[in-house]
């Protein structure tokens, strides 16, 4: 059976350790607070200028001042911080933030990835997206693995303009975990009921399968 | 030392068409909504704008898009905002979108006389063309240079005479940067006070970078995306 949207988010947040700082992006990414384990320290940034947002505030308590980079309404937790958006991006590009999940069209198996751009389609920018993978020393793409059209979206190649060059670490797809290494894709972790051959046919990149691919645990 | 104008329409005198202006906030957060509403009244054009985004249709920049005002933004997103989208594809509007981090950094270099920056940012993408690039310790940045704009425009939480300025939370954003950037930088504030007034440890802004300022009114600090949760 393939993940759930919600599902991939708690997925990825078995890879949040204590006392991280970590960068959300939006969509799936930002699920992932959801399914911080209780006890567990985790700041969360947005490159607007906040450390430590907190959840959506309760009707009638939005504030217009306070958003997160998604332009959402949001809160903050004990212990937050604002600052402008060239020491939110130096945190960022002086490798301070620990772990930055973002979602992406496509990713290529040297670990490329393309998340901005669509030729022919009204382009709305990079946002902070650029920043972010080129200086993130630690980044999870969530995605789904293939597109409407069952096409794979792990290629060999970005056909999509790049977002950033040989910069992605790990994966977390509706069917797969994976690592991106240096002989390609490696596969880590299968959805539970999803087998292995179903993640090959779905991947176009260069796939690296060795022992046996245990189910994905949450 | 007079820096204290009455309102936006006489702080923003000098701008003309053809100005390269630069506009604080990120979405509609913490932008100049006094200064903006000049703008569309004082009716200039050919602007170039330096802003992380480009408004709504019926807000922020986008009232100056309405009115045809701009010639070229400079961005790094600039969704949510239908008319601009119709003058991109008619060609009646030049964008260039930029990294944001790149853009925040391009203003903090002009603010802090420094003529450009290495970032990673954007290597091995269509924003490195064209673009110097160096190597340090094993990997490539890009040269970008600071900004030059004829007038940055800015808006903080409380501001003095003097024209030290604090900001209020995520309004915070691009502000400080612009304000240490322009050649002539205008700030409005919702609550002038005397200088002395405001806590100097506080001090956002150094009063330095600010040439005029003035207390605005009637802040709409519209909401672009209202998300809230329930009580349990």
């Amino acid at each position: 059976m393939s993940l759930t949207k919600e599902q991939i988010a708690q997925r990825i947040a078995k890879e949040l350790q204590d006392g991280y700082y970590v960068n959300l992006g939006i969509g799936i990414p930002t699920l992932v607070a959801n399914y911080i384990p209780q006890g567990m320290n985790v700041v969360l940034q947005s490159e607007n200028g906040l450390l430590g947002m907190g959840p959506f505030p309760f009707e009638g308590e939005e504030d217009p001042d306070l958003i997160n980079a998604g332009k959402q309404t949001i809160t903050t937790v004990p212990g937050s911080a604002f600052f402008d958006s060239a020491m939110s991006f130096g945190m960022i590009r002086a490798g301070k933030v620990d772990l930055t999940v973002l979602g992406a069209m496509e990713v290529s198996d040297q670990g490329d990835i393309a998340n901005w751009k669509i030729p022919g389609k009204m382009v709305k920018g990079m946002g902070g997206a650029m920043d972010l993978v080129a200086s993130a020393k630690n980044i999870i793409v969530a995605m789904m693995h293939t597109n409407p059209k069952g096409e794979s979206k792990l290629l060999p190649e970005c056909t999509l303009p790049l977002t950033g060059k040989r910069c992605i670490k790990k994966i977390v797809t509706e069917i797969a975990v994976l690592d991106v290494t240096d002989r390609g894709f490696k596969l880590l972790e299968r959805a539970p009921g999803v087998s292995v051959e179903e993640i090959v046919s779905k991947t176009a990149g260069k796939l690296v399968v060795e022992g046996e691919i245990p189910e994905m645990t949450f | 030392m007079n820096k204290v104008y009455k309102n936006a329409a006489e702080a923003i005198t000098g701008i003309r068409n053809g100005s390269v202006i630069m506009l604080g906030g990120f979405g509609l957060c913490g932008i100049p909504e006094n200064c903006i509403t000049a703008l569309v009244e004082a009716g200039v054009k050919e602007l170039t704008c330096i802003s992380n985004n480009a408004g709504v249709d019926d807000f922020g920049i986008g009232l100056m898009l309405q009115r045809k005002q701009v010639k070229k933004m400079i961005s790094s997103y600039v969704g949510e905002n239908a008319e601009f989208e119709r003058q991109l594809l008619s060609g009646e509007l030049e964008v260039e979108l930029i990294p944001q981090g790149t853009l925040a950094t391009r203003c903090m270099a002009a603010g802090y006389g420094m003529p450009a920056v290495f970032t990673p940012a954007g290597v091995g993408t269509e924003v490195a063309t064209g673009k110097e690039t160096r190597i340090f310790n094993n990997k490539e940045y890009l040269l970008e240079y600071a900004f030059d704009a004829d007038f940055a425009i800015v808006k903080a939480w409380k501001g003095d005479t003097h024209g030290n300025l604090i900001y209020k939370e995520t309004a915070r954003n691009f502000n400080p940067l612009m304000a240490m950037a322009g050649k002539i930088t205008i700030a409005e504030v919702e609550e002038l006070v005397p200088a002395g007034e405001l806590d100097p440890n506080q001090v956002h802004t150094p009063g330095i970078y600010v040439h005029r300022i003035f207390q605005g009114t009637g802040y709409e600090k519209r909401i672009e995306q209202r998300t809230v949760r329930k009580r349990s």
